[in-house]
């Protein structure tokens, strides 16, 4: 793997191994020292054209916790802004000697551009880019999925402790709300099905793009059945914009109230889901819009997890993009112990 | 004033039987079977082996950007008239999209005299339908047309005539000098902030969708408002198989429409879009391989009149970034004829005199261009181009003579070759090279290269 700019060119073996390396990162994280020596002396550039805190702060803390040294490049405080072009920004990263870039771009395939318009050779990592993907943000769902449920269709769950091995053939996920804009929605569907998962998006018709049709997944625009008929092991509520509410005559719904009164998840439609299911949100979310504060706030809300989660999956990824090994390399039986003063640790 | 007399030996008038063709003093003087030419040798003689090739009429573009005034940086008049005489073309139309817009008698004068300086071929300026393109009022359609330039052709390319009272009246008051009105048909809410064409490919790499029913029910409308009111309208590059059926059903209805098609609309689909390589954004967008079968179809029987260019030069700046702040656009003057013979000739779909028919002929009817596209036959002005169909080539944008290098076509291997081009008996490419106009000093002017 030399890049991580999607979820649909992911072979299901690269996947189960960054979700595998991911539960190994996680197991160190509750160590009392956290930090591993494996990427010391590398540098990693979070390149930022989109506000994003909560990326940002999920990257600069897997990055550190792997001894890497984070430069964030955000292109609001920086020359980005007085219109330098992304190409000359390749380029100066590509001076300072950046082993891995992390980008975040308001444009659909900035980062595809990055990787292949000969700019620059470090390993480029997709953090979200305009409607496209947001394969980190995927990976993390995918791996709180298989904590929970991996191997839930067929009763018991496979793999090791936490999943470790498994996919997630027979899970049945639904996601729910705007599905048109979300880069979200895009980076699960390709990559819950190469897992094996069923995946049902639940939208109004304006928010499901023209040739959804060709996905591998399900569409509905109606979230009561879904849930009481299909009976989903997962539900990702995905966040609604502000601005598609707007617009006057190009607005996606009507009000804010009609879009919670059809997609909105509350208490009485938590209880219609089996007893095992998860309900998922990449946050930030709007309480009282997609989410109520019953459902967000339920035990079976995993949402916060989902956070701790991103942390381990960044962490396995620009591991396996850092360190070298291919999917063709095994991944180390243990991972190195956390740096003291008196053990330092092989760099891998 | 002497001119050089050039003896054409061998040529395929139309891709018909050789002949020997003889160009002197600006028009056609001989045409005989091969041999039987009789023009004695002298200094001021050319003989050009031309076994094999073909001979049409000078090709005319009815969608030319030219970017002069304005972007020089991308194009000047000189650079783009030059690309367009080594892509085998003698006129151009050059479309009002400048800055300041060619809105008024004075800019498409400019327009105009700088194309009779650069002297490659006949610019032909379009004028502004609307003042500044702003689709708010017309402009002083009456005064381009009553300029030196004598516009026939009006058009806001790059925007729509949206507002359906404006564009009635268009179409109704340019009647008055035989003009008329080209629309690119673009309904603008429907395709606010679009980048690609919408379909399966859009929805998966993200990019906003424009969809085909944005441009078939501008086309739709335009149609019936030309019937009503007894005009002609030109439809600039129609790009879906809804559009071609739109097309033909008026032509079957009696109404006065022709339309065009782009050269890369004939061969590219959305697909390209998969590398975010803006080189292949452009406007209307590449669509899917069911509307290129849909508009090879409408050329090849006829409901598609020409191919046009929309030669849209921009600098590297422009394109080298993401493709969501990339320009629309791609150049198209010198792969135009190489992708017609690719796409339609090499497949049967048509032959050379269709190809003198879409790229010639028609184009000049349509644009009121009285001496392009007329017959190989004597007496004919000489606006001739000479092509070797046997000949194939790698293209390469930046060898190429426009400005800026934003084909779609680089590294792709085209079939056929611009051998000779002549304006008025005179060359202005031979074998392959352009000629410097010998009394063109203003040739030189701006980015020429």
């Amino acid at each position: 793997m030399r890049h991580l700019l999607s979820t649909a060119d992911l072979a299901k073996d690269e996947a189960i191994e960054l979700l595998d390396t991911a539960a190994q990162m996680a197991a160190t994280q509750s160590r009392e020292i956290k930090k591993l020596p494996t990427l010391r002396g590398r540098t990693v550039v979070n390149l930022f054209f989109e506000d994003s805190t909560r990326t940002r702060i999920s990257f600069e803390t897997a990055a550190k916790r792997l001894s890497a040294d984070v430069i964030n490049f955000s292109a609001k405080g920086s020359s980005v802004s007085k219109g330098e072009s992304l190409k000359d920004t390749a380029l100066t990263l590509h001076a300072m000697g950046a082993d891995a870039v992390v980008v975040r771009h308001w444009a659909s395939g900035a980062p595809y551009q990055l990787a292949h318009a000969g700019w620059l050779d470090a390993a480029v990592l997709n953090a979200g880019d305009g409607t496209h993907m947001h394969p980190t943000q995927a990976l993390l769902d995918a791996y709180t999925i298989r904590r929970h449920l991996g191997g839930h269709g067929g009763g018991l769950r496979r793999g090791g402790d936490d999943g470790v091995g498994a996919d997630l053939a027979g899970v049945k996920v639904a996601i729910v709300g705007d599905v048109l804009h979300s880069r979200v929605a895009r980076a699960n569907v390709w990559l819950l099905r190469t897992l094996g998962a069923e995946v049902t998006l639940v939208s109004p018709p304006t928010l499901l793009p023209v040739g959804v049709e060709s996905w591998p997944c399900r569409t509905s625009y109606d979230l009561d059945a879904t849930l009481a008929d299909w009976q989903p092991d997962a539900v990702m509520m995905l966040r609604v914009q502000r601005e598609r509410m707007s617009g006057g005559a190009g607005a996606f719904f009507p009000s804010p109230l009609e879009y919670t009164r059809y997609f909105g998840l509350d208490g009485r439609r938590l209880a219609l889901l089996p007893a095992h299911s998860i309900v998922m949100h990449p946050g930030p979310m709007n309480r009282g819009l997609e989410i109520s504060a019953e459902a967000a706030d339920s035990d079976r809300a995993v949402i916060v997890e989902q956070v701790a989660n991103g942390v381990a999956v960044r962490m396995a990824s620009l591991y396996l993009l850092l360190s070298g090994t291919a999917s063709s390399a095994a991944v180390p039986a243990s991972l190195p112990a956390p740096v003291s003063s008196t053990t330092e640790g092989t760099a891998l | 004033m002497t001119t050089t007399t050039y003896v054409l030996r061998g040529a395929r008038p139309l891709g018909g039987e050789p002949a020997d063709v003889v160009l002197a003093d600006g028009v056609i003087t001989q045409v005989a079977a091969p041999g039987a030419v009789d023009v004695p040798a002298g200094d001021d003689v050319v003989e050009i082996a031309a076994d094999g090739h073909v001979l049409l009429p000078g090709l005319v573009d009815l969608h030319t950007h030219l970017r002069e005034p304005g972007r020089e940086d991308a194009e000047t008049v000189a650079s783009g008239t030059r690309a367009a005489a080594v892509g085998g073309f003698t006129a151009v139309h050059a479309m009002a999209n400048t800055s300041p817009v060619a809105d008024t008698a004075g800019v498409v004068e400019q327009v105009w005299r700088l194309g009779q300086e650069a002297g490659w071929v006949d610019v032909h300026p379009v004028g502004a339908v609307t003042v500044g393109l702003g689709g708010e009022r017309l402009a002083e359609l009456g005064a381009m047309a009553d300029s030196a330039a004598r516009v026939r052709v009006f058009s806001d390319d790059g925007k729509c005539v949206h507002d359906p009272i404006l564009m009635r009246r268009a179409l109704e008051y340019v009647k008055a000098f035989d003009g008329v009105v080209a629309q690119h048909a673009q309904e603008p809410r429907l395709t606010e902030g679009a980048q690609m064409n919408e379909g399966v490919v859009s929805a998966e790499i993200g990019l906003a969708g424009w969809p085909a029913v944005a441009e078939e029910a501008i086309i739709a409308r335009d149609v019936l408002l030309a019937e009503h009111v007894g005009s002609r309208l030109h439809v600039c590059h129609l790009s879906t198989a809804g559009s071609v059926e739109i097309v033909r059903w008026a032509k079957g209805r009696g109404i006065d429409v022709t339309a065009e098609v782009t050269p890369h609309h004939l061969i590219l689909t959305d697909e390209l879009a998969r590398t975010y390589d803006p080189t292949y954004k452009v406007n209307p967008p590449l669509r899917t391989a069911e509307d290129v079968e849909a508009v090879r179809q409408g050329l090849a029987d006829g409901t598609i009149d020409i191919v046009a260019t929309d030669h849209a030069p921009h600098t590297r700046e422009d394109k080298d970034c993401e493709w969501g702040a990339a320009a629309f656009g791609m150049t198209g003057l010198e792969t135009a004829l190489a992708v017609v013979q690719q796409t339609m000739v090499d497949t049967g779909r048509l032959s050379w005199a269709d190809v003198a028919r879409v790229l010639s002929t028609n184009p000049a009817r349509i644009g009121r261009v009285a001496d392009h596209g007329r017959p190989v036959e004597v007496g004919e002005p000489a606006n001739l181009t000479l092509v070797d169909p046997a000949a194939s080539r790698t293209v390469d944008g930046a060898a190429q003579a426009t400005a800026s290098g934003n084909t779609p076509f680089a590294g792709r291997e085209l079939p056929g070759r611009v051998v000779a081009t002549f304006l008025r008996g005179r060359a202005t490419v031979l074998d392959g090279a352009p000629v410097e106009p010998a009394a063109a000093p203003a040739a030189q002017r701006g980015g020429a290269r």
